[in-house]
């Protein structure tokens, strides 16, 4: 059977969470066994209807207890589930309540792990997992040896698909008392944006941009396309945005669907973080920048007249006034 | 208080990627290595500030690898830390370098772990929950600020869209990321002194690898960049409408 461990925040599930369904249903097909979910904590979700990814039964450890992720507990609770139902693969989401606990419960029931997967496994001969490395130059494709496996995707690589008939059996699973060892005493969300790393747009601004007063064209493109806003790392480093829209080596890696590159030269480390992007578009006055190498699309242009002008093409396009 | 650091060996950032052997092994011909910035710049860095502020604090950095990543361990002893352990074992498969780290760990008592968020060759973010799991401690992961305050360690993770504060009492396990400490580049006090620091070389325990690198690849090439007229941004959204289907 395939475990999968759908993730949730303040009761919804996430979109790496329906990632992860998706890819889990289609792996036991492969497979030829039963998919089952396992989600933790209280939640608003109608569960039975997970059922459309092709999962036919989701195990809920409810309790009030679990809303706060404690990757120690959690990763007792998914072992205990996993021994339990007999599960031999395990699946999450390469996010951050992913990476904490799927290598825990990979020591916890000596289970290979490969973090990170961009593919279904190839079970034609043996288990082997293809993955991205090297912050996003290369794939390796590893093989599992051990009897259960753990795999945990990365987010954004798999279409969600929702498409299969019925309902799943929703079971309540009571797992062993488990004592939590933290606490959380904060939580700082931004609010009203598109999380950085869940979006399938990002438009992105660099020093081209001189200065943070700049950053009204970035976010109306941003707007229009409902996609998150994000900066290289001298624009962090120098307080015209967040830390959180750091994208880079040192900051986040993403992989949206389509990344707008706005007076960003393209340095390597910048690179790093964004290249596992499917569609890139570079808007840069040199037409020297390294950036336009790594590119789909580029124009070669000041960007203070073109992304006004491409904020209002999109308009139009979409039909927004 | 006792700290341990892990400690990896990366190719730099801007090395040329390529395989060997059919595509089965790495070829490090050429390869700069360096510390894995995420362990040198947040967990190295971090652990000093707090040897800095108790004095009677003991550091220890340890790594998993040959022979050959001893210039790498002498590199971070050049920051700061009292002894470095090397494991001589390769380092290819995570469960296995975390089952020796955590025996050295076990033996050491240690209050506190500090690991990277990740490595920047395999990027699997597992070390770290693997060595809290086997030790069955607390693991506090994507570290992005850490305060020390008698017994109580607060700490800020990242988490989806945002950032959540915690507070857990010692010992932990905690993988750093940018914002817990700012990079440091050793001084030639440092590095003087990182020469007759203790290296102890430790032989491995028995443990079956999980897994194994089957093959690489690259990613197929980019076709090349479509430039687009500055006077012609229509067209630029007609690409990503109707050929890349991305808006």
């Amino acid at each position: 059977m395939v475990l999968i461990y759908v993730d949730q925040a303040d009761g919804h599930i996430k979109k790496s969470g329906l990632e992860a369904l998706t890819y889990g249903a289609a792996l036991a097909i492969q497979m030829g066994v039963p998919a089952e979910a396992i989600l933790l904590g209280t939640t608003t979700e109608n569960l039975a209807l997970l059922g459309s990814y092709g999962i036919s039964k989701v195990h809920h450890a409810g309790s009030e207890s679990l809303n706060t992720m404690d990757a120690q507990v959690y990763a007792k609770v998914i072992s205990e589930a996993a021994t339990k139902t007999g599960a031999t693969v395990i699946i999450f989401s390469h996010n951050p309540t992913g990476k904490a606990v799927s290598s825990r419960v990979s020591a916890a029931l000596k289970a290979g792990l490969v973090a990170g997967a961009v593919a279904l496994p190839d079970t034609s001969n043996g288990f082997s997992v293809k993955k991205s490395v090297f912050s996003g130059k290369a794939f390796a494709h590893i093989a599992i040896q051990s009897g259960v496996k753990v795999i945990s995707i990365n987010p954004n690589s798999f279409y969600i698909k929702a498409d299969a008939a019925g309902t799943a059996t929703v079971e309540t699973f009571v797992p062993t008392a488990q004592n939590a060892k933290i606490t959380v005493t904060a939580v700082n969300k931004v609010t009203g944006e598109v999380p950085l790393t869940e979006a399938e747009i990002v438009v992105s601004g660099g020093r081209g941009l001189k200065g943070p007063e700049n950053w009204g064209i970035v976010e109306d493109l941003a707007k229009v396309l409902h996609a998150a806003t994000a900066c290289s790392r001298p624009v962090a480093d120098a307080h015209w945005r967040p830390h959180h829209e750091h994208v880079g080596q040192t900051g986040f890696q993403v992989a949206p669907n389509l990344y707008f590159a706005i007076g960003i030269s393209g340095a390597i480390q910048h690179l790093a973080g964004v290249n596992r992007s499917k569609t890139i578009v570079v808007i840069n006055k040199d037409a020297e920048a390294p950036f336009f190498k790594a590119a789909d699309y580029g124009i070669v242009g000041d960007a203070f007249e073109v992304v006004p002008k491409l904020t209002a093409a999109i308009k139009q396009l979409k039909g927004i006034n | 208080m006792k700290i341990l650091v892990c400690i990896s060996k990366t190719p730099d950032t801007t090395s040329r990627i390529a395989f060997k052997d059919n595509n089965t092994g790495f070829d490090d011909a050429g390869v700069q290595w360096i510390i894995n910035p995420y362990d040198e710049w947040y967990a190295l860095v971090r652990a000093i500030e707090l040897k800095e502020k108790d004095p009677t604090a003991v550091l220890h950095l340890i790594t998993v690898g040959g022979a050959d990543t001893e210039p790498i361990i002498r590199k971070a002893l050049a920051l700061g830390g009292d002894e470095a352990i090397r494991v001589n074992s390769s380092a290819d498969d995570s469960f296995n370098i975390s089952s020796q780290i955590a025996t050295i760990a076990r033996s050491g008592a240690y209050d506190l772990i500090f690991t990277g968020k990740e490595t920047i060759d395999y990027n699997a973010s597992s070390v770290g929950g693997m060595v809290a799991e086997l030790l069955d401690m607390p693991f506090v992961s994507l570290a992005t600020k850490f305060d020390l305050v008698g017994n109580t360690a607060t700490i800020s993770r990242e988490i989806e869209g945002g950032e959540e504060v915690c507070e857990v009492s010692l010992p932990v396990v905690v993988s750093c990321q940018k914002g817990v400490a700012e990079q440091r580049i050793p001084n030639m006090r440092g590095i003087m002194a990182s020469r007759t620091k203790p290296l102890k070389v430790v032989e491995p325990i028995a443990v079956d690898n999980l897994t194994a690198v089957v093959s690489y690849e690259l990613p197929p090439a980019k076709s090349g960049v479509k430039l687009i007229d500055a006077d012609n941004v229509a067209e630029l959204v007609r690409l990503l409408n109707e050929e890349a289907k991305a808006i």
